[in-house]
């Protein structure tokens, strides 16, 4: 990040397609606050009605789990299939279950 | 803002509503349906909350290393929830600490199931087969809530929790086709979580007072009757296949209703636990206190941490 501080800071843009619908990452953007992010991600993201409803994060705020750590990080999740539904064995007849 | 102001916002609201539009937070809504989803949601996070603890009893002490492993995940799956909901709290614009404040001091209620003691492994089968299976009737009816936060915790929680479900009933099932003292001790805990099940659904719809008004705000769009109706009329095939009896006499198939006829809650006993006196009020609202007090050290620690972590990335 250049330290110039007339640069304008960067921006995550999410987006809500539709209300009830999660927010959605859809790219980044510059802009000099908050309000000027969310008027330019309204200008670049939803030129076609992509959304009803726009969040911004200021990129910095965002931190990120390592793709290099993945296979560690997350393989405690790999010898639980009794996570699953599919691994009860339910009696020949029962229903809504 | 004027009382006309505020008028005229309600119908837009309740336009928004009866177009089924999902309010979101920064949407304007009534103080009552901000309150009501306040107490609604958090009484929901608290009892997944409380209701580890009665399966927490049991980890320790499952028949096997595959149902202890198992257990463990589905208490995990409750806390789990727990977050999910009290997150929706928070868009509310209610503190976290008040939210737990009011479920440690005796304020804030949770489902009264949970004030009923696990006796024997058979219990946990019940518990996930009877008490998730009506909690699933109720969530699932919730995936549609007008509330937009609380509904997409609902879709998560109920992708989660058809696990729940099932090893509940495949613990009877097993205990069932066991030896007579497993089959006794599996129609046993049946005989004990059928009536608290039941209950779970709340008072009948004509002793309910603000249904009318959640089902006009699309926060529930089922009755507290039919949930539990079409709850009864599922379980009651699903006991007869694995062989045991639901612990009511005047239970019968009306033809003509197309549903089963049953006997009669006991309200008086409901309202008991509701009202703090049921057979494990007082240890499970302990344990929670005892659970809150002894992590407070852990909690500091983490802030102390972070500060210190964040003193040092500063000084490099």
């Amino acid at each position: 990040m250049s330290d110039n501080p007339n640069n304008w800071p960067l921006w995550e843009v999410f987006i809500q397609s539709k209300r009830g619908l999660d927010h959605k990452h859809v790219g980044s953007l510059h802009a000099a606050d908050a309000e000027m992010a969310i008027e330019n991600a309204r200008d670049v993201y939803t030129r076609r009605q992509e959304g009803n409803s726009i969040w911004v994060v200021k990129a910095e705020h965002i931190h990120a789990s390592r793709p290099e750590d993945a296979e560690s990080f997350y393989d405690p999740a790999d010898d639980k299939v009794y996570r699953h539904p599919t691994f009860y064995t339910m009696p020949e007849g029962a229903k809504y279950i | 803002m004027s009382m006309t102001d505020v008028k005229n916002l309600e119908e837009l609201f309740q336009a928004k509503i009866d177009a089924e539009l999902k309010i979101e937070p920064k949407d304007w809504m009534p103080d009552a349906y901000r309150r009501t989803l306040v107490r609604q949601i958090s009484q929901h996070a608290h009892s997944e909350v409380v209701g580890m603890l009665p399966e927490g009893n049991w980890i320790t002490r499952a028949p096997s290393l595959k149902r202890k492993a198992i257990l463990l995940a589905k208490v995990q799956d409750e806390a789990g929830h727990g977050l999910y909901l009290y997150s929706a709290v928070e868009t509310m614009g209610t503190s976290r600490e008040q939210t737990i404040d009011d479920l440690l001091s005796g304020k804030a209620k949770y489902s009264s199931i949970f004030n009923y003691p696990t006796l024997t492994w058979a219990d946990i089968g019940a518990i996930g087969w009877l008490v998730d299976g009506a909690a699933i009737m109720n969530q699932v009816m919730l995936c549609r809530t007008s509330y937009g936060p609380y509904a997409r915790a609902m879709v998560r929680i109920c992708k989660e929790e058809s696990f729940h479900q099932r090893q509940g009933y495949e613990i009877m099932a097993v205990l069932a086709k066991g030896s007579p003292a497993q089959k006794e001790m599996a129609q046993d805990a049946l005989n004990r979580w059928w009536w608290p099940s039941l209950m779970m659904f709340g008072p009948t719809d004509a002793n309910s007072p603000h249904s009318a008004q959640s089902m006009k705000w699309k926060i529930k769009r089922q009755s507290n009757d039919e949930l539990r109706q079409t709850f009864i009329d599922r379980t009651v095939q699903q006991a007869e296949v694995i062989g045991l009896t639901i612990p009511d006499p005047d239970l019968k198939w009306n033809a003509e209703t197309k549903h089963y006829d049953w006997g009669t809650i006991d309200w008086t006993e409901f309202n008991n636990v509701v009202a703090g006196n049921g057979p494990c009020n007082k240890e499970r609202l302990a344990a929670r206190n005892k659970a809150h007090n002894n992590g407070a050290w852990v909690r500091e620690a983490a802030v102390a941490y972070a500060a210190k972590k964040a003193k040092r990335k500063q000084a490099a």
